[in-house]
C-alpha cells in the first residue's frame, strides 16, 4: 500500500529518465552496463558478449535498474531497481541464481565482503537483508524473503556500503544522513546497534565509498554529496576529518557565475584500488575529477581533474577495477523525451592507475581510444548498443540526468499557499499504473 | 490565527522577552497571569510527521544553539568550554506540562521539548519565558524546539548524550497502513538506544490500550532495552508524572480512563 509519495510533483505516468550505471568485475573478468532495464554484460575473459539467462518469464527486469554490483570475491553480481526485484546473478553461468522481491522501488545494494548476505534499500528508507546461505551457483531459480534490517525514516537511501573489514554497513540517505550501523553476526535479526551518524553535509548525500591500504585496513569513509562536496570521515566516531568543495577546488567555476545558480551534485564516486584516489563525478564536468587521499593527514585535495575532449561527456557512473589499474566510466540515460533513441550509453576508460603510480603527483592519466580499451569495438558494440547518437543528444541526457536527480533527492520548498494547496489535494489512494 | 503568530515565530528569545513584558498589545497572553491562552495556539492533535515542513534543522549536535535556548547557563554563544548538555528530551512534548514539572525536581539538567506543531511548540516557548519571568532563576533548564524527532534525534544530541527520553501519550495513527507512523517503532528504538546513554531510561504512557501493547512489544524485543521492575518503578519519582503532569494526562484522568506504561532502560546489547 503506497502512500502519496514524499518526492511528489511529478506524474505518476511519467516514467523517470534513469541514469546508466557501469560496474567492473574486482579482476576485470567481465563489465557490466545497465541503462534503463536493460542489463548488459560483456565477458572481457572471453572476448565476448554474454547472454544472460533468467528463468523468470519476461525482460529481467521490467522497469530501470537502479543499483548494480559485483561481490568483492567476484562470484556473484546484483541488480536490482523500480521493478521491486532484487536479482543476484552467478557470474561464471551468468544465470539468475535468486530473485527476491522488494516492497518498493529498491534504490541501492550492497554484498557483504563474505558473499553470503545481499543488503537493498528501498525508496522509503528500509534497508533489507537476504542471506545466501543456502543458494548455490548452480540451483535452479529460488525465490527468497528479504528481513527488514534497519531504517531511516521515510527517507530515500542513496547508497549502501559495507566497511573493508565488515564491520559496519554505511547508508547514506537524500536528508544529509549517513549512518554506520554495526553489522551484526545475525542480520536478519535487524541491526539495531548504530555506531554513528556522520553528519555535516548540507545536501542529499549521493555517494559511499572506502579508501583503505594495508596501513589503514579498516578504511575511512569518503562521501559525496548534492552540496558539491566530497568529505572524508571516521566512522567509528563519526567525525568529519576534511571536506573538499570539489567545483570550486578544481576551478570548474565560471568567472560570471551567478550566486543563485545551484551547486553541482556529486553524481558518482569511487576509490581507485591500491592507490589513495578517488574518481568523483560532478554534474559540471565532462570528465572526472581525481582526489587524493592522504591517509596519515586525514586529508583530500584534487589531484588531478581529467576532462575529456571531442565529446559531450558526462559520466553518470564509474568503477574503477582492482587488478587492471583501469577507471571505467558511463555517461547514458534511458526514457529520454524528444529524440529518436529513448536510451544512450557511451563508456569511456581512463588508464594510468598502476600499483607503481602511487605518486598521485607523478601519474599521468590516458582517456584511452575506442580501439585502445579492453574487448575493443566488440565491448563497445555490446554495452553501448550498435545506435550512432547524435552529440546533442547526449547535451539533453545529461540535463535530464541532472533535472531527475533533483527532482528526486532535493527537498522541494512551498510557499505556505501552495502547502495549504497540497494538503487539501492530497489523495492516499493507490494510484493505478 | 492571529497576526502575532507570524510575529514570534520570527523573534529570538531574547526579543521575545522584550515583547512579552509589553503585554497590553498582545491578546494571547492573559492579563492575569501573564500566560499564553491555550485557546489561541489551539492546533489538531495530529500531524503528519512524513510530510517534509520546513523548519531549521541543526546540522549536527555541535550546531544546537545553547545560548538561543539557554541564555542563563550560556550567556554567550560561545560554548566551547562547557560540558553542560541536554539530558532530558520530551518527544511530542504538546503544551508543555512534563516539562515545567521536571524543571524543578532537576534544576541543574537541561532538558527540551520537542513538537512537530508549529503552533503549539509558539504556545511552549512563550509559556517558559513567561515562567521565567515569573519565577527569577526558574525554569531556564527547560526550552522547546519545533522539529520532527522520527527523523532528526541524531541532528540534535550526540550518542549517548540523552539519560531520559519521553513518549507521553503519542499518537496512536490507529489504521494499521498508518503504523509505520508511530512514534515507537523497531526501527525507531534503534536510533534512540543510540541518543540514550547506556543505563538511560524511556518512559512511555498512552491511553490507547492497542498501543500500550505495541510499545511494550517493540520495547521487549529490542535487544537494547531492559524492562524497570516494579521495584524500581516506585523508587523513581519521575514515574508518576507520566500521567498527572501533562493535560493529556490530566484528560484521561477526569474520564476515569485507563493508561498504559512501558518504562525501560537502556542496556548493552549482548553479544
Amino acid at each position: 500500500m503506497e502512500d502519496a509519495p514524499i518526492e511528489d510533483g511529478e506524474n505518476h505516468k511519467d516514467i523517470e529518465v534513469a541514469p546508466a550505471l557501469i560496474s567492473v568485475h574486482p579482476a576485470q573478468e567481465s563489465v557490466a552496463v545497465t541503462v534503463g532495464s536493460e542489463l548488459r554484460v560483456f565477458d572481457l575473459h572471453g572476448g565476448s558478449a554474454v547472454s544472460l539467462v533468467d528463468d523468470s518469464h519476461g525482460p529481467f527486469h521490467k522497469d530501470s535498474i537502479r543499483a548494480i554490483r559485483y561481490g568483492a570475491n567476484g562470484k556473484l553480481f546484483v541488480s536490482a531497481g523500480d521493478d521491486k526485484l532484487v536479482k543476484i546473478w552467478s557470474t561464471e553461468s551468468w544465470h539468475c541464481i535468486c530473485t527476491v522481491s522488494s516492497e518498493k522501488r529498491v534504490t541501492a545494494v550492497a554484498l557483504s565482503n563474505d558473499g553470503l548476505h545481499v543488503c537493498f534499500a528501498d525508496k522509503f528508507g528500509v534497508v533489507w537483508v537476504v542471506d545466501l546461505d543456502s543458494v548455490d551457483s548452480n540451483q535452479a531459480l529460488v525465490n527468497k524473503k528479504a528481513a527488514q534490517m534497519l531504517a531511516h525514516y521515510c527517507s530515500i537511501i542513496t547508497s549502501l556500503e559495507f566497511s573493508p573489514d565488515g564491520r559496519f554497513i554505511v547508508s547514506a540517505d537524500r536528508d544529509f544522513k549517513i549512518r554506520v550501523t554495526v553489522f551484526p553476526k545475525k542480520p536478519l535479526d535487524g541491526a539495531h546497534e548504530i555506531q554513528s551518524f556522520c553528519l555535516g553535509h548540507t545536501e542529499f548525500v549521493s555517494c559511499l565509498a572506502f579508501v583503505s591500504t594495508s596501513e589503514y585496513p579498516q578504511g575511512f569513509l569518503v562521501s559525496g554529496s548534492g552540496d558539491s562536496t566530497v568529505r572524508l570521515w571516521n566512522i567509528s566516531s563519526g567525525s568529519l576529518l576534511d571536506t573538499c568543495e570539489v567545483e570550486m577546488k578544481a576551478g570548474l567555476l565560471e568567472s560570471n557565475r551567478r550566486g543563485e545558480d545551484c551547486n553541482s551534485a556529486i553524481t558518482d564516486l569511487c576509490t581507485i584500488p591500491d592507490c589513495t584516489m578517488i574518481a568523483v563525478a560532478i554534474q559540471s564536468l565532462q570528465g572526472i575529477v581525481l582526489l587524493s587521499c592522504d591517509l596519515s593527514a586525514r586529508t583530500l585535495s584534487i589531484a588531478k581533474v581529467v576532462s575529456i575532449m571531442g565529446e559531450t561527456f558526462i559520466p553518470t557512473s564509474s568503477r574503477a577495477s582492482f587488478s587492471a589499474g583501469l577507471l571505467w566510466m558511463v555517461s547514458g540515460v534511458s526514457n529520454l523525451r524528444g529524440f529518436d533513441h529513448h536510451s544512450l550509453a557511451r563508456v569511456r576508460v581512463i588508464s594510468g592507475f598502476n600499483k607503481s603510480n602511487l605518486d598521485p603527483q607523478e601519474f599521468e592519466p590516458i582517456v584511452l581510444e575506442d580501439n585502445e580499451i579492453p574487448g575493443g569495438y566488440k565491448l563497445l558494440e555490446k554495452l553501448q548498443g550498435s545506435v550512432v547518437v547524435e552529440e546533442k543528444v547526449f547535451l539533453a541526457a545529461a540535463e535530464a540526468v541532472k533535472t531527475a536527480m533533483s527532482n528526486l533527492l532535493v527537498k522541494k520548498q512551498y510557499s505556505v499557499e501552495k502547502r495549504e494547496f497540497r494538503k487539501r489535494t492530497r489523495n492516499d489512494r493507490k494510484t493505478k499504473q | 490565527m492571529g497576526p502575532r503568530q507570524g510575529f514570534f515565530c520570527k523573534c529570538t528569545f531574547a526579543l521575545q522577552k522584550k515583547a512579552m513584558l509589553e503585554t497590553k498589545a498582545n491578546p494571547n497572553i492573559s492579563k492575569s497571569t501573564g500566560l499564553p491562552r491555550k485557546r489561541f495556539y489551539r492546533a489538531r492533535a495530529h500531524s503528519n510527521p512524513l510530510s517534509d515542513s520546513h523548519f531549521p534543522v541543526p546540522i549536527s549536535p555541535s550546531h544546537v544553539d545553547y545560548s538561543l535556548h539557554y541564555p542563563h547557563f550560556f550567556p554567550s554563544s560561545d560554548q566551547s568550554d562547557s560540558s553542560k548538555k541536554i539530558q532530558f528530551a520530551d518527544i511530542g512534548c504538546g503544551f508543555g506540562g512534563l516539562l515545567i514539572s521536571l524543571s524543578t525536581l532537576f534544576p541543574e539538567t537541561l532538558m527540551i521539548g520537542m513538537e512537530l506543531r508549529d503552533k503549539v511548540t509558539e504556545y511552549v516557548k512563550e509559556r517558559i519565558l513567561a515562567l521565567r519571568v515569573a519565577n527569577p532563576g526558574q525554569n531556564q533548564n527547560i526550552s522547546v524546539t519545533r522539529t520532527n524527532s522520527m527523523k532528526y534525534i541524531p541532528n540534535y544530541f550526540e550518542k549517548g548524550q540523552l539519560s531520559k527520553m519521553f513518549f507521553l501519550f503519542p499518537d496512536p495513527h490507529f489504521k494499521e497502513k498508518n503504523h509505520r507512523r508511530r512514534v515507537i517503532s523497531t526501527h525507531l528504538l534503534d536510533e534512540y538506544a543510540y541518543a540514550l546513554g547506556v543505563g538511560g531510561i524511556i518512559y512511555t504512557i498512552t491511553d490507547v490500550e492497542e498501543l500500550g501493547e505495541w510499545m511494550k512489544a517493540c520495547l521487549e524485543s529490542h535487544p537494547m532495552f531492559e524492562a524497570l521492575t516494579e521495584k524500581e518503578l516506585e523508587a523513581d519519582p519521575v514515574v508518576e508524572l507520566l500521567s498527572s503532569a501533562t493535560e493529556e494526562g490530566q484528560k484521561v484522568a477526569r474520564n476515569g480512563g485507563q493508561t498504559f506504561r512501558a518504562v525501560y532502560r537502556r542496556v548493552t546489547p549482548p553479544l
